[in-house]
């Protein structure tokens, strides 16, 4: 049987190049594989390989040609003993035999033109039903008051306890007890197998627990700040995020990368970053901020647990506030449900982690002002609740949102987009960001108070949406 | 060159001999992956294949001489020139070939591409597209052996211009500091893309980097099938045994571009002929089997005409197997 010899393509763009050279003349032997000719493009060179055993019967394009399009027959291989002159009307035949690919590719056009539909109800899958936060704890549980820290440390604990395959790593996490404490008696209680120390690698230990999430464990990855985090964001996002996606859903990566996320205090730009949108950008992350010790206790649980790679971000400053949490190693709180953390009807605030702080203090300052602002804890970032934010502004028709990040291209720029874009008619007033400052964190006292944001910039803000004052 | 690849012998002197089965059961894997790669090529000059392609040929004896070396549970990893570890570990040609061309038949179903293919199954864990980034998650996957006990070894390929990334680096430390049982496999095919290891190494013998972490390393002719064996061997029972992690650098070579466009002019044609010509890891073991007489030329031609069908079996599969389903494009973000 006759076979062509196609002039190939060296990248998906190139649509022509120069036959520099052959290297078989008609009438040559040759094998799968042996280089037959090579070709050129201003970019590439590249050898052509014959594509089965047999002879050169024909070349059809001569050495030296210029612009030779792409699937152009350069020659003919046919059997032995057979001639080169009745193997072109088979060779016709030959190119028939890719129609079925490119039947494919145009199959993908066609679809392609379908995907913007789909899409759109695929998120609309997935947005949450209203979550009703106020029933998560039920009546008559019990409650104890401990700090976040502690909340942390029972997450883990709890966790630990009842999956062998939990375990907790990180720099100082061991004998330390936790450059913050987080991780204090975990040591004591697990050993140094499940309680591990690392050296000072953020890219070589993220990537080792990955891995070891690849074969089926349960790492806690701490990082000592998520300022260093972004020495191993390379694992989190190209490693974590991607490969369940890639594998085309073999691979599970269920690891939890926590630790102090934003502003600490007085110690500069380097260690002070509120990152947020970084990883709430990314699909197949998940990622959660909580504000009290209930919801770091019960989200930390439900990430532990869950199957996919959670970003987990703490905050420094929020470690030693103290906060009632139902007793007992069952209180789990659903990631991707925020909570009304105070009912209100005339506008609608919108925050996270230490925001949260502001957004309650204006709350308060506002209602002696005779405003009743209605207060809401995302808790989870990705996926995003927007539900609960877009009803409540369909009530009030007025929000603010309130984070400690830069202002360009932050979670607060999204929820912006998206409540124009889904309740743009009940507006009453232009949505409104309170945000750090848009500058590296300065190191002087009076300028990090002015970098950050308060409950008096949040007031201001909501007046303002109010039109008072 | 040829200089490195003497250099880069057994220790020990002349390889031991394989024996029959051993030998054939190499020359049939070692031209499964020749033959696919072909193929791959062809379906990539026919616009079948998109993207990046990066083909394995001339590199066959490593892969095909590590994995005679390992036990099942033992997991693979590698970087994107990776279609040769998937055939050898078990994979089916037909779901390697369909995720090349992008078909819902794939590994990935057809959402990673030539770079990022998987199988649990078959204890293949990538398929990684970032250089180096697999050192670590290799050496993670190590640590999950020892942390369950499992007595499993993990395979971590990597190549010579991977070698200077400082991951690479920090994995090794704590795979010795913890003895966790990895065996890193450095590929030195003596380029990353266009730079020659001279140009891009201060210490070229990619065998000692392990020193400061004394982590024991040797330098193996990567072209005879005989002696990646012995030396894998030797690797992977110090890995096993809880001595920590092995390093094996493989001297090779890559006949083809980097990738499929390749501007071909940072080496001579005359090098590459040279390593076809006289250090070629299949041809080498057809002489072997022929002057042996352990195989006749009749034999090896039929196990010739197998792989052939093999391989244009996947082929055709993978150009016939549908695209994916566009509802696809949402499924596999989370679980
Ligand atoms: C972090 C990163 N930097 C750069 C690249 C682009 N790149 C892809 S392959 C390659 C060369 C790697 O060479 P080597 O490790 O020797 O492997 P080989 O291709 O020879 O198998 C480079 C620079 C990449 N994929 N990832
Ligand atoms: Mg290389």
């Amino acid at each position: 049987m006759a076979t062509q010899v196609l002039m190939p393509a060296l990248s998906p763009t190139m649509e022509e190049g120069k036959l520099a050279k052959w290297v078989k003349a008609e009438g040559d032997e040759v094998r799968s594989g042996d280089v037959i000719a090579e070709i050129e493009t201003d970019k590439a060179t590249m050898e052509v390989e014959a594509v089965d055993e047999g002879k050169i019967g024909k070349i059809l394009i001569p050495a030296g040609t210029e612009g030779v399009r792409v699937n152009t027959p350069i020659a003919i291989i046919v059997a032995d003993g057979e001639e080169a002159g009745a193997s072109l009307n088979r060779a016709g035949k030959t190119n028939g035999a890719h129609a079925p690919a490119d039947a494919a590719t145009g199959g993908g056009e066609a679809a392609r033109a379908s995907v913007d539909v789909r899409v759109k109800d695929a998120r609309e899958d997935a947005a949450p039903a209203a979550w009703d936060a106020a029933s998560e704890i039920p009546e008559g549980t019990e409650l104890v008051q401990i700090t976040m820290r502690e909340a942390l440390r029972d997450a883990m604990a709890e966790e630990m306890r009842r999956d062998d395959d939990v375990f907790v790593m990180g720099e100082e996490v061991a004998e330390y007890q936790g450059a913050y404490k987080i991780t204090q008696g975990l040591l004591d209680e697990f050993g140094a197998r499940r309680v591990v120390d690392t050296p000072i690698t953020e890219a070589g230990f993220a990537g080792l627990g990955v891995g070891a999430a690849f074969a089926g464990l349960r790492p806690i990855v701490e990082f000592m700040t998520f300022n260093f985090a972004m020495q191993a964001i390379d694992h989190i996002i190209n490693s974590a995020a991607k490969t369940h996606y890639m594998s085309g859903g073999q691979i599970d990566c269920p690891i939890v990368f926590r630790g102090p996320n934003g502003a600490a205090a007085r110690v500069g730009a380097q260690h002070s970053q509120e990152y947020s949108a970084w990883y709430a950008h990314v699909p197949g992350l998940k990622v959660i901020a909580p504000s009290t010790a209930a919801d770091a206790k019960g989200l930390l649980k439900a990430a532990i647990r869950d199957p996919n790679p959670v970003v987990f971000l703490e905050n420094e400053i929020l470690y030693g506030i103290a906060g009632p949490v139902p007793k007992g190693d069952d209180w789990l709180v659903p990631i991707g449900k925020a909570k009304i953390a105070r009912p209100g009807k005339d506008v609608t605030i919108v925050s996270w982690s230490r925001g949260m702080v502001y957004a309650l203090d204006a709350a308060k300052q506002l209602e002696a002002e005779g405003i009743d602002a209605e207060v809401i804890d995302l808790r989870t970032l990705r996926p995003l609740d927007i539900d609960t934010v877009l009803a409540s502004v369909r009530k009030t028709n007025r929000i603010v949102t309130v984070e400690e990040a830069w202002p360009v291209c932050s979670v607060g720029s999204e929820i912006v987009a998206q409540v124009v874009a889904k309740a743009f008619d009940y507006l009453d007033a232009p949505p409104t960001k309170v945000s750090g400052e848009d500058v590296p964190m300065p190191y002087a006292a009076n300028l990090e108070k002015l970098a950050l944001p308060n409950a008096d910039r949040v007031v201001e803000a909501v007046k303002a949406v109010c039109y008072k004052g | 060159m040829l200089d490195d690849l003497r250099n880069g012998t057994s220790p020990k002197g002349h390889p031991p001999e394989l024996s029959r089965d051993e030998e054939l059961h190499a020359y049939r894997e070692m031209l499964l992956i020749r033959r696919f790669e072909e193929k791959a090529g062809q379906l990539y000059g026919m616009g079948q294949i998109g993207g990046f392609c990066h083909l394995y040929i001339g590199q066959e004896a490593v892969v095909v001489g590590m994995q005679m070396t390992v036990r099942e549970g033992d997991q693979v990893i590698t970087a994107y020139r990776d279609h040769g570890h998937m055939l050898v570990c078990g994979m089916d040609p037909k779901g390697v070939m369909a995720e090349l061309t992008g078909r819902r038949g794939g590994y990935s179903r057809g959402k990673g591409g030539s770079m990022h293919m998987f199988s649990v199954e078959k204890n293949f864990y990538g398929g990684h597209g970032i250089v180096g980034a697999q050192v670590p998650l290799g050496t993670g996957l190590a640590f999950a052996n020892k942390y369950r006990g499992n007595g499993n070894v993990s395979l971590t390929y990597y190549g010579d211009g991977a070698a200077n990334q400082g991951q690479v680096y920090e994995a090794f430390n704590m795979a010795e500091l913890w003895k966790l049982p990895v065996v890193y496999v450095v590929e030195n095919n003596k380029y990353g893309m266009g730079t020659s290891i001279n140009r891009a190494s201060a210490l070229t013998n990619l065998s000692q980097r392990g020193a400061s972490f004394n982590i024991p390393g040797r330098q193996v002719d990567g072209m005879d099938v005989r002696a990646v064996k012995e030396a894998g061997e030797e690797a992977v029972a110090w890995a096993r045994s809880g001595k920590g992690p092995y390093i094996l650098e493989m001297l090779t070579y890559r006949y083809r571009g980097h990738s499929m466009s390749d501007p071909a002019k940072y080496r001579s044609k005359e090098e590459v002929d040279k390593m076809r010509h006289e250090h070629d890891p299949i041809e080498m073991v057809r002489q072997r089997l022929i002057a042996s007489r352990r195989a006749t030329e009749d034999d090896l031609k039929a196990v010739d005409k197998e792989i052939r069908a093999i391989v244009n079996e996947a082929a055709d599969f993978a150009q016939t197997d549908p695209e994916p389903d566009v509802t696809e494009l949402y499924t596999n973000v989370v679980r």
